[in-house]
């Protein structure tokens, strides 16, 4: 399709590129650091210190201590495990959950799944601006309720949720609800700190961050228990068995190293793209943006009711520039965000998804808007 | 011990003269279909094929390949012995342990084409079942319905014991009935078509229809693993991919819409017809099935019909979905025709097409676009790709 060096990417929320130092380290890694952590002798020694080196450095990041970072496969599992793991471990208390509608999939699904263990879960969905209100979640909270999703950052609208009030509020109702954060669309990218945040578990995914996919990373806080969802051998305290992914752990630890350091250069770079994204578009004959106003910057949802999303995302790719419609995790099923947003058919049917990366110039995203509207001028219209 | 693959022919066998070239097609096909394995040599005799392995092979995989080919009533693998009793009787318990073992009742049947053996076929059923019968004593005779039917074949060139025939794909042998474009979406009913038209001797060409940016190249991939799947049945298949994307735009932009679809499938079938001729084959094929979407009524069916001249096949039109589904899941394309990408016939479907179109009514709207050029354009800017099994 697009000619190398033409691509304009700006589908950073649904993968990023590997930062090349986070590359390289992977390489060095798989070649000549490669011994099993778990191993008596110097090499597993060494591996062993370059896993706790990533520790430190994810629990940099978030401002947590290096003990209650777990590294995992990705967020899926990360989420999956504070949720599934949370509730299991908590059985004895209750048997309620809530979780914000507007999550992504591995939430959503993993206390689907728990319907059928039993429990009862309740899902509250979001207000017009995409988010979930602290009373709302305090209303849903009683003291049967043992776990409480709510994600930092919508993966397809980029709105921001008030954790701490949230937390905060659902703890004042039952200090002892487990408060899960999927925090992958936010870590990195807007300022963390568990030492004041009061969440129990939060996520966050390698890919999304620089770092190369089938890595993540779940902070536990210390004293809150989960049961595991795999069994044997006794690496990360047993609760996450398995031979660690070192390389691509150690990779995930200079990412979230990076992503500290340049927090604040590269948000601003975000809100610069962000506003004159936002700008251009509106000037396109029947666009609506569906994100919030006051949405992380790095996300931006956009609609041209009566253009079919996948329409425009395909002419796009054909003009070199690649976009996402809702979330890329669900090729092109109909959002259950938006939905839940109580925007018409007609906008969900034709959401897109631009999300930026620091890398991106304004001309990529002024070209990405110029393309937007020759495509809304051009190609006919699904259903008028 | 040699064993041999048999392959019945079925209603070949009832063709006249045309008989043999019939045959020779088949062991074409099979050949094509076990050459990658290694070399065999291949005869014909009694509507049977046999097909001998030259070199150590994995009859079991040889097998999943035969099971395939169109043209085969049934096949099994079998043991090859000298042409004596003895012999027979001396291999039979041990090659038959494992089947028989499994088995309550069985029956022998032998068949003594030469006649020149010196015990007939009834005389060779009783010895050999008392035989059996002594070795595996839980078994009991059932002439009426064995679970296994044990086969002594007293050939020309040997003696062949074998039991459990399993039925093969059947149909008659792909390319004996000439060449057919299949119309491909990438939806359920038109593998299925392709599939039940092979299965009566065509061979196929496929014709598939996208316009991007509408459609992807998820959903063009799509249809290309489904041509894939069709390939181990139908043999090596070309496909046309015709950009259709003007068309549609023309459509959509000069015509009512509830006449979308009809036009469309109309020019769908002009650049088909074009294609087909051109490639010197004889039809077209579709997975139309009446009534199962509203542009497939029967009025809408004969306004598209009219622009070719060719026949349309239309295996699947008096089939409910379930029972094409049922097929889809046998040759295995169903998974794959239900991934949810857009293709040329769902975008701009209109929200309520004409289910009973009037020909000259039809005609008159179409006549605002310039039809040849259009159909032209697209049948030159065709991209062919091939796909072998």
């Amino acid at each position: 399709m697009a000619a190398e060096g033409n691509t304009i990417y700006l589908d950073n929320a649904a993968t990023t590129r590997c930062d090349p130092e986070a590359a390289q380290l992977v390489m060095q890694m798989l070649t000549r650091e490669y011994g099993n952590p778990s191993s008596l002798h110097a090499m597993g020694f060494r591996a062993e210190q370059q896993v706790e080196r990533a520790r430190a450095q994810v629990a940099g990041l978030l401002k947590s201590d290096p003990k209650e970072i777990l590294f995992t496969s990705g967020a899926t599992e990360s989420n999956n495990l504070a949720v599934i793991g949370g509730a299991r471990a908590m059985r004895r208390r209750g048997s309620r959950i809530a979780v914000f509608a507007a999550e992504h999939a591995s939430v959503l699904e993993a206390a689907r799944h728990l319907e059928a263990e039993g429990f009862e879960v309740c899902l509250l969905p979001p207000g017009p601006d995409g988010r979930l209100s602290p009373a709302q979640a305090a209303e849903a909270v009683d003291e049967k309720t043992v776990l409480f999703c709510c994600m930092l950052v919508n993966n397809e609208t980029g709105a921001v949720n008030d954790i701490a009030a949230i937390a905060a509020a659902v703890k004042a109702k039952n200090p002892r609800t487990l408060f899960h954060c999927d925090a992958v669309q936010g870590a990195g990218k807007l300022p963390l700190s568990l030492k004041k945040l009061p969440v129990d578990t939060l996520s966050l995914s390698g890919h999304k961050l620089y770092a190369p996919k089938g890595v993540g990373a779940l902070f536990i806080r210390s004293r809150v228990r989960l049961l595991p969802l795999l069994y044997g051998g006794a690496q990360q305290g047993g609760l996450r068995p398995g031979t660690e992914n070192t390389a691509h752990i150690a990779a995930l630890g200079l990412a979230c190293e990076r992503a500290g350091m340049k927090m604040q250069e590269r948000f601003e770079k975000a809100q610069q793209l962000c506003r004159i994204f936002r700008e251009k578009i509106l000037q396109v004959e029947g666009a609506c943006i569906n994100s919030p106003t006051d949405a992380s910057p790095y996300i931006v949802n956009v609609s041209i009711p009566g253009l079919r999303s996948e329409t425009l995302l395909h002419f796009l790719e054909s003009r070199g520039i690649f976009v996402s419609s809702g979330s890329a995790c669900k090729k092109g099923a109909r959002s259950h965000v938006l939905s839940a947003m109580g925007l018409s058919p007609e906008r969900v049917d034709s959401a897109l998804r631009i999300s930026f990366c620091p890398d991106n110039m304004p001309q990529d995203v002024e070209k990405a808007a110029a393309c937007i509207a020759e495509g809304a001028a051009t190609l006919a219209r699904a259903r008028r | 011990m040699k064993e041999i693959i048999l392959l019945k022919d079925g209603e070949i066998a009832l063709k006249g003269l045309n008989r043999s070239s019939f045959e020779d097609l088949l062991i074409k096909n099979v050949k094509r279909k076990l050459a990658p394995m290694g070399k065999w040599t291949y005869w014909k005799a009694q509507s049977t094929i046999y097909c001998t392995p030259e070199e150590p092979m994995d009859l079991e995989e040889a097998l999943e390949r035969v099971k395939k080919v169109f043209g085969v009533a049934a096949y099994c693998r079998a043991l090859v012995t000298e042409k004596s009793y003895d012999a027979l009787a001396a291999a039979a318990p041990d090659y038959l342990r494992e089947t028989l073992l499994a088995a309550r009742t069985f029956k022998v049947v032998a068949k003594r084409s030469d006649k020149s053996f010196p015990m007939q076929s009834p005389e060779i059923c009783r010895e050999l079942g008392g035989l059996l019968l002594s070795h595996f004593p839980h078994l009991r005779v059932d002439v009426e319905q064995p679970e296994v039917t044990v086969m002594a074949e007293i050939r020309e060139r040997g003696a062949y014991l074998h039991a459990g025939q399993q039925p093969g794909a059947g149909g008659i042998p792909v390319g004996s009935s000439g060449r057919a474009a299949l119309l491909i979406s990438g939806g359920i009913d038109s593998p299925v078509a392709g599939w039940m038209m092979a299965k009566r001797g065509i061979e196929l060409s496929a014709i598939h229809f996208e316009s991007p940016p509408y459609t992807s190249e998820r959903a063009r991939q799509k249809v290309f693993s489904l041509i894939e799947k069709l390939t181990p049945w139908c043999g090596r298949i070309r496909c046309y991919v015709v950009p259709f994307t003007r068309i549609q735009e023309q459509i959509k932009e000069g015509c009512p819409e509830e006449y979308f679809t009809i036009i469309m499938r109309r020019f769908m079938m002009r650049i088909a017809d074009t294609l087909a001729r051109r490639a010197k084959m004889g039809a077209l094929i579709t997975g139309e099935s009446v009534g199962q979407v509203a542009s497939q009524t029967m009025l809408a069916l004969g306004c598209t019909d009219i622009v070719t001249r060719l026949p349309v096949f239309r295996p699947v039109i008096g089939m409910d979905k379930l029972e094409i589904v049922e097929i889809a899941r046998r040759i295995d394309t169903y998974e794959t025709s239900i991934l949810p990408y857009e293709d040329c016939c769902t975008v701009f479907t209109p929200r309520h097409p004409r289910t009973r179109p009037v020909l000259e009514t039809v005609e008159e709207i179409e006549n605002r676009l310039d039809v040849a050029s259009l159909c032209e354009e697209a049948v030159s800017a065709t991209v062919t790709h091939w796909f072998n099994p």
